[in-house]
């Protein structure tokens, strides 16, 4: 089938403006929207850019807007966007337009720096495996999941109208240290997120779990750390 | 113009080799790691099933069992000292992965679990063994974002979205790296007492493969083509199980866990080629056997693919502990794993082969000396630990223990180096590459060229191999390059995320690793390992137990032989 593609282009060396550009693909219905980009980079417009790199949804590096919605250009088909002509992509919001559809992640990976992404343990470790239950462990089963894609903080209605709001996947980030009961700096991770930038900033719109390609239950994570908080610290 | 920078290390490559060495250096070092993506977004972040070492969570295991397994694995190409340092290794290598957060999945008595995985057995291959330590089907990420997590916690100095273009040599001496800024298009000139190569595989060469697109070789290329060698190279691996059509790789875990390979006519093909492990042999003899069946007309419908049955797995399991693959399938072929099978065919996956090393890293000559200033470590070096063909779950192992001595390594000798002087205008000769690229203003696309290389070694070079196929490629491969040479034009001349031109220089790395994948594996005149030619179907330890060296020699390209460390194991016929 051919498709009809509406994409963002903004240059900021050359263009006063951003504008869309209109192309036209061949792509078969199981093809990933990651294909067709390709296919235009590669056989009409060299100039377009964005970022990819696995094609199948584990590295996170090619989060775009597709047809309004914010997803994974190698995780969504031909067949899924065909009914919704043209295709229009887009960079992802609130991010600034580094060019066309690549953003500035800078912001985001240093609110995820900010949560301290990284065990805070007992400096005497045992000489083999610390134990740990495996229902414990479970708990962390949707969290690290997360491959930062960004696609929650671009999608959240909070996070568009407030920069300091922390956002889903750093929120997310929290969640795996504080649940992770070889951590030992628990409460003190709490406390961190106890704020109204933290995890009260976020009002249950659940657009970050509607649109995570992880899956991740992410607003309920969120709340789970906001019913720790009340647990533990109040 | 250009900016420059000046480090004791710079580390070239933001995988597991480079994190962990980075780690490493940590506090002792100043270290900068340049990576050409995000360092979230490197590809052992894909890796699935799990990480080797014999903890005995599950069933006796031992560090001999698993290195005699590594050794029989790689058909006795392996270097058996530096299989020994890995296995010997594995054990306080996972408690420490474990010790810094790594998520294992676990057993009800709190500790790690394990479970089965192709080539690894009891009793030097009595039967499967449970030695992989996993975390679902997403070990490789959770062990990225792990590394990761210790790299910002020690203030590692990280420069994102940089390729590295050139290798600085004078004299002999590696002092640095030319490093393209794709957000700028600036060119960087790194000025380091030592340089580490942990730049990955180079899987782009193929058509079908599991490999991401940065999989393009840089570091590998720039060391042939400053004249030092490469070694194995004609050893790639094909992964028996990548999903049909698209390479997306379904770990071995699918089948450690009991997933089974059927043909055309519903049979267990795997009972006839490997009856002792069946599905869990070697992937080079999964991967033989699925040829051979789609060759005989036994691929489902006649055509060029097999089932990988998971439906007698149970929906429980295949969530708990294969939920990422589960989904790939959901998402790319509209099947859910736990009503109907999956057709798969081989997949490229892994190179063997790559910058000879020592077993702390350093890079070596066509003599075997160190060569000063260089190391490297990971898929871009070549220990080696995987001889002919790598065993599942032995990657992972390979990153941390390598990566981690390399940076020991480094820790130790980097402080008492001197810094050895730049060439003089050190980005001229890339400057002048690229500026040649922009000026064409037309000729031929570089993907046009990446594709019929692409289509190409996939056809002569791929788990069947022969003399003829293999001189055919190289004729093309050269007329490619040639072209590339001459005629490459990009659309977009600016500065910013140019990845037109990055794919242009991507594909100059490709070219010159596709040609020494081809003369190497020309001048290996016998069967070994994932290297199968079909006009010298037998092993031939009489004149081919060496690893190959390839290197260039003015014009010309050298091979050479470079003996094969045994020290336990001698060499039998190899059966599963």
């Amino acid at each position: 089938m051919v498709l009809t593609f509406e994409i963002f282009r903004f240059d900021p060396e050359h263009d006063a403006e951003p504008r869309y550009q209109t192309y036209r693909v061949s792509a078969d219905p199981t093809e990933r929207i990651l294909d067709c980009l390709n296919r235009i980079k590669w056989e009409q417009d060299g100039s377009l850019s964005f970022r990819m790199s696995c094609g199948h949804g584990v590295c996170g590096s090619d989060a775009v807007r597709i047809n309004g919605r914010c997803a994974l250009a190698c995780q969504k088909l031909v067949k899924d966007v065909a009914e919704n002509q043209p295709v229009r992509v887009e960079p992802l919001p609130s991010f600034r337009v580094l060019k066309d559809l690549v953003v500035d992640l800078e912001p985001f990976f240093e609110k995820v720096h900010w949560v301290k992404p990284y065990l805070l343990g007992s400096p005497e470790v045992p000489e083999k495996e610390r134990l740990q239950d495996p229902e414990e462990r479970k708990k962390l089963d949707h969290v690290i999941r997360c491959i930062l894609c960004a696609c929650c903080v671009a999608s959240c209605p909070v996070a568009a109208e407030n920069e300091r709001f922390l956002g889903p996947a750093p929120l997310v980030w929290a969640f795996r240290y504080i649940f992770d009961t070889r951590d030992k700096e628990r409460k003190n991770r709490l406390r961190a997120v106890d704020t109204p930038d933290g995890a009260w900033g976020c009002r249950n719109h659940f657009e970050c779990t509607r649109v995570c390609p992880k899956e991740i239950p992410v607003t309920k994570s969120i709340n789970i750390i906001k019913r720790e908080i009340e647990k533990v610290l109040r | 113009m250009s900016e420059k920078h000046t480090h004791d290390v710079v580390i070239v490559g933001s995988g597991l080799a480079g994190l962990r060495a980075a780690v490493e250096t940590a506090g002792r070092l100043d270290v900068a790691l340049i990576s050409k993506v995000f360092p979230t977004r490197s590809h052992s972040g894909a890796a699935q099933g799990g990480i080797a070492a014999a903890l005995g969570n599950e069933e006796p295991d031992s560090w001999e069992w698993h290195m005699f397994d590594t050794v029989k694995g790689g058909d006795y190409l392996t270097d058996q000292d530096a299989a020994e340092v890995l296995t010997r290794d594995a054990v306080r290598a996972v408690y420490e992965l474990e010790h810094m957060g790594v998520p294992f999945n676990r057993n009800p008595n709190g500790t790690i679990a394990q479970r089965a995985f192709g080539g690894h057995t009891r009793n030097f291959g009595e039967a499967p063994v449970k030695r992989a330590c996993y975390a679902a089907d997403r070990t490789g990420r959770v062990i990225l974002d792990t590394l990761y997590g210790q790299c910002v916690q020690r203030g590692i100095h990280v420069y994102p979205e940089l390729s590295v273009v050139d290798l600085l040599v004078r004299d002999g001496v590696v002092c640095g790296v030319v490093a393209l800024d794709w957000a700028t298009g600036a060119l960087h000139v790194f000025h380091a007492k030592a340089v580490m190569l942990a730049t990955g595989g180079f899987g782009k060469v193929f058509k079908t493969t599991s490999n991401c697109f940065a999989n393009t070789g840089d570091g590998a290329a720039l060391v042939f083509r400053h004249g030092f060698p490469l070694q194995d190279m004609e050893f790639v691996q094909f992964h028996p199980t990548g999903i049909y059509g698209l390479g997306v790789l379904i770990s071995e875990a699918a089948r450690g866990e009991g997933g089974i390979l059927r043909n055309r006519l519903g049979e267990r093909f795997m009972e006839r080629y490997a009856p002792t492990i069946k599905d869990l042999a070697a992937r080079d003899v999964v991967s033989r056997a699925i040829m051979s069946e789609i060759r005989a007309g036994r691929g489902i419908d006649g055509r060029d693919f097999v089932y990988l049955d998971l439906t007698h797995l149970g929906k429980e399991r295949l969530a708990e502990r294969l939920s990422d693959i589960s989904s790939f399938v959901r998402i790319y072929l509209g099947i859910d794993p736990a009503e109907a099978p999956i057709p798969v065919q081989p997949t490229c996956h892994y190179m063997m082969g790559g910058i000879p090393t020592d077993v702390d890293g350093r890079a070596l000559d066509v003599q075997g000396r160190p060569i000063a200033g260089l190391y490297a470590a990971g898929e871009c070096a070549c220990v080696s630990v995987h001889g002919a063909n790598r065993l599942g779950c032995n990657s992972l192992l390979d990153l941390v223990v390598f990566g981690r001595r390399a940076g020991r390594h480094m820790a130790a000798q980097v402080p008492s180096m001197d810094l050895t002087p730049l060439p003089s205008q050190a980005e001229a000769p890339v400057r002048e590459r690229m500026e040649k690229i922009k000026e064409r203003t037309t000729g031929v696309r570089p993907a046009v060229l990446r594709e019929r290389m692409q289509q190409e070694m996939m056809e002569r070079c791929g788990v069947y191999r022969t003399r003829e196929g293999l001189d055919k490629a190289l004729e093309t491969v050269r007329g490619l390059q040639e072209e590339c040479r001459r005629n490459v034009f990009l659309d977009y001349r600016g500065e910013r995320y140019n990845t037109d031109l990055m794919e242009a220089l991507e594909l100059e790395s490709l070219l010159t690793l596709a040609e020494v994948i081809l003369v190497s594996a020309a001048s290996r005149r016998e069967s070994r390992g994932a290297h199968s030619r079909e006009d010298y179907p037998d092993r031939d330890d009489q004149n081919f137990l060496h690893h190959s060296l390839v290197y260039r020699d003015g014009d010309k390209i050298g091979v050479a032989a470079k003996p094969v460390s045994i020290t336990r194991f001698e060499p039998k016929p190899r059966v599963y």
